[in-house]
């Protein structure tokens, strides 16, 4: 299993130098410096409004506080982001229903395999939904990844309605004593009203089955995404309230700062897992610690990539 | 499309124009403004900077202090910078060789495949002979998703055989395309990040061993700041020629369009903006600009009025409009015509003045647009020839029977009966009009009213 350290060291280290510079403990803050960290934080996809107060921060800080301006950032980044302490597959009922949902290409059906790897390999027995009937091939998609991972699929035909795989997903579920039942969605835009509808349309027939179900209802957010991600997060949200957020793609270059912005807009919701590659074994539990760490660049002053 | 930054740039400039004059200080602020609303539009940082600079060099190098209308100079100044930012003019690929020939590159999952895909049927469209090859020798089903996607667009497929090389199947491809004289191929490649060496490697050699003149990056509109530096490697590598914009039928405010086409200087050639195969577009910078800036889009909504809308049919309308026969039968066919124009959504997002509408209260709007026409059509299908024809026959017994016939209430057809009068009053007006103006003027005005 790939880690996540290991990981971010394959993303070039764009920032580091601006911003060790700066954190480096007890380093003067002038202008210039300010200003870098300040480019540095937008270019990890921050709300550039939060940069403009974290930046504050720190020249308030300067003024007055006493606390290294690394500790200052660090921890100001770090208490705002959500994370989940217990095992996120444990919701106390078999089988447990989880709903993946997101824009189109964000990652759901691979993550849904990778989740299916992950919960074998944690011993559950895991079912999967395929329940994106719109997209070519998107049911195939998944049935391949359940072949290679030994995981059975329930499909329907392109076309087919995805409430009813949704329903018979759910039937297979009970009837066959699963523990874990994904259901992979076809990808929306969420300004697409019909669409949103649709998935509470697929809710309320997982409902008929369990009306406690879905147990999870899983957001997958796209790390290369900009601002964007926090107004599909939102809508996602009137939709089908979410319980918990992953972000994939995080091995590429790109930062996921918007999350602070979907934390602060959507209080409460944890991200759960990053993906960290197009592999099966690439879902790693979400590291709060080790995110701020990659914002920061922060590749401890190796200076390799 | 670029809602949100239309929306900032409209505040700032609703506090400039309040004001007789510009002074520097509020030229400092207003760019202020521009910048953090460019910066939340994802535009890239550097972008953004420069932008800015070469705004704030213009506003202050000339007279605008003390123009008559600073706020509206000021605008023009944004505009024109931003177009220029776009690119000037519509670019088509280049078709010099035969066949022609097209690799897609960008990120995973951004929309390569079925932008082939609608690409396929654009080029079947023209005529063309296409081959679409199917590169993706990784992600689990690539390839059968492209196949599915040739198959509705009426075009050849090629896959990979077992343990071929992307680039064994590139050459391969390129050869059975002149030797079965297609006229143009489209390669189709799978997902890479920018800052994986050896696959970018692999589609580098892709491109140099089919000699493919065309190198397309695509990119997802609602991508963050990382979208320059992804454009940049796959363009040192691979030679970018163009780019496409996929999901603009979604919110994102599109920095990443801005950024990409003025660092890496190639054109922006289609946008996606959606997930069937008619939904490509031609970009168009001025009309992308003018939207950025809240002047909506109103070009494309008549141009996309144009070709759903069969002109016949229209022009017909038109004469029996202007010869104040419209009667209720017209009135059905408006109603449907307009149903082929698509989403409401869609056409709403180009109309100026609803960028300051949120996209929930949109999608609201138009889904009660939707229901009304619906039901406007059923009681019309409910009603006899003769009253469509003579709806002053429809007394409040007949009411009765039409609105138990269609399933809607005696007010609902009260509505209909009312919108259809102010319908009829409003081209009273337009023939009045048009009586004034001469044929050739009321002609055009009529034309641009539709
Ligand atoms: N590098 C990287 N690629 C990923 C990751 N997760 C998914 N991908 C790739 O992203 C692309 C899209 O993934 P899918 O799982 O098909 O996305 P989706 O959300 O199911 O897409 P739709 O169903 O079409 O909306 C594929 O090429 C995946 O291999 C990740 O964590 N890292
Ligand atoms: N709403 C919308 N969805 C789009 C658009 N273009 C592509 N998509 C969707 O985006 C998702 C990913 O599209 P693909 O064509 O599979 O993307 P890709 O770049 O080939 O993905 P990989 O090969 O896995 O890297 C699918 O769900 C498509 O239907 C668009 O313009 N609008
Ligand atoms: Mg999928
Ligand atoms: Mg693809």
């Amino acid at each position: 299993m790939v880690s996540w350290v290991q990981a971010l060291k394959k993303t070039r280290n764009v920032f580091a130098s601006a911003i060790q510079g700066v954190i480096s403990d007890g380093a003067e803050i002038d202008e210039l410096t300010l200003e870098q960290l300040e480019v540095a934080l937008i270019r990890a996809d921050l709300p550039p409004r939060l940069v403009a107060e974290l930046i504050s921060d720190l020249e308030e800080n300067q003024l007055h506080g006493t606390q290294p301006p690394k500790e200052v950032l660090r921890d100001g980044l770090r208490a705002r982001l959500v994370m989940q302490e217990t095992d996120p597959f444990d919701f106390g009922v078999k089988p447990a229903c989880i709903l993946l949902l997101g824009v189109n290409g964000a990652g759901k059906t691979t993550t849904c395999a990778k989740l299916a790897h992950r919960a074998a390999d944690m011993d559950r027995k895991v079912l999967l939904g395929a329940a994106d009937t719109f997209r070519a091939a998107g049911t195939e998609q998944l049935r391949l990844w359940g072949e290679r991972l030994n995981a059975p699929v329930v499909s329907g035909r392109q076309g087919s309605d995805a409430s009813a795989v949704a329903f018979d997903a759910m039937d297979a579920a009970h009837a066959r004593g699963m523990d874990l039942l994904f259901i992979d969605t076809a990808g929306r835009m969420h300004t697409k009203s019909h669409l949103m509808e649709e998935l509470r349309k697929m809710v309320r027939a997982i409902q008929k089955r369990d009306p406690e179900a879905p147990h999870g209802t899983w957001m997958i957010l796209d790390a290369s995404l900009g601002q964007n991600s926090l107004n599909q997060a939102k809508i996602f949200h009137d939709a089908v309230p979410l319980t918990g957020l992953v972000i994939t793609k995080l091995d590429g270059s790109s930062k996921a700062g918007f999350l602070f912005n979907v934390h602060q807009q959507l209080p409460g919701i944890p991200v759960l897992f990053t993906g960290l590659g197009e592999q099966a074994e690439d879902l790693v539990r979400f590291d709060a610690d080790a995110f701020v760490e990659g914002l920061l660049s922060l590749g401890s002053g190796t200076g390799d990539d | 499309m670029f809602d949100q930054l239309t929306q900032s740039l409209q505040k700032t400039f609703k506090n400039l124009r309040g004001q007789g004059k510009l002074s520097e200080e509020n030229v400092k602020d207003a760019l202020r403004e521009v910048r953090m609303a460019l910066l939340e539009a994802d535009v890239h940082f550097q972008v953004v900077k420069d932008f800015v600079a070469k705004v704030r060099e213009q506003v202050m190098g000339e007279d605008v202090l003390n123009s008559v209308s600073p706020g509206q100079q000021f605008i023009k100044r944004v505009h024109d910078e931003m177009e220029a930012l776009l690119g000037e003019k519509k670019v088509d690929f280049d078709r010099s060789t035969h066949p022609m020939a097209i690799v897609m590159l960008g990120l995973h999952g951004v929309g390569k495949t079925t932008t082939t895909g609608k690409l396929s049927r654009r080029f079947k469209e023209e005529g063309k002979k296409v081959l679409a090859v199917g590169c993706d020798i990784r992600r689990p089903a690539a390839v059968e998703q492209l196949r599915v996607l040739a198959e509705q667009a009426g075009v050849d497929m090629l896959g990979p055989n077992p343990g071929e090389t992307v680039q064994a199947l590139g050459v391969r491809a390129k050869n059975h395309a002149v030797l079965h004289g297609y006229d143009v191929v489209i390669y189709d490649t799978g997902g890479r990040l920018q800052i994986d060496d050896e696959l970018v490697r692999e589609v580098a050699d892709l491109t140099s061993m089919t000699g493919a003149k065309n190198k397309v990056l695509v990119i997802d509109a609602a991508m963050g700041q990382e979208s320059v530096s992804v454009a940049e490697t796959f363009n040192e590598r691979c030679g970018l020629t163009g780019l496409i914009l996929t999901k603009l039928d979604g919110d994102a405010r599109g920095g990443a369009a801005l950024s990409v086409r003025s660092v890496t200087g190639c054109p922006i050639l289609m946008i996606g903006t959606g997930e069937k195969q008619e939904d490509l577009q031609p970009f168009y910078p001025d009309r992308m600009a003018n939207r950025i800036l809240g002047m909506g889009d109103v070009i494309s909504l008549v141009e996309k009025a144009q070709t759903m809308v069969d002109e016949d049919e229209m022009a017909r309308m038109e004469k029996r409009m202007f010869s104040g026969k419209m009667d209720l039968e017209d009135f059905l066919k408006q109603l449907q015509q307009m149903k082929k124009l698509g989403s409401m959504t869609q056409i709403m997002d180009m109309m100026p003045g609803m960028p300051n509408v949120s996209a929930e209260q949109k999608a609201k709007a138009a889904e009660q647009g939707q229901t009304q026409s619906k039901r406007f059509e059923a009681i019309i299908l409910s009603m006899t020839p003769r009253e469509r024809q003579r709806p002053q026959l429809i007394n409040s017994k007949r009411r009765q029977r039409i609105a138990a016939g269609s399933g809607t209430r005696v007010k609902d057809v009260n509505d209909l009966l009312k919108q259809f009068k102010q319908t009829q009053k409003m081209t009273k007006k337009l023939k009045a009009f048009k009586g004034g103006m001469g044929g050739k003027a009321a002609r055009h005005m009529a034309r641009s009213m539709r």
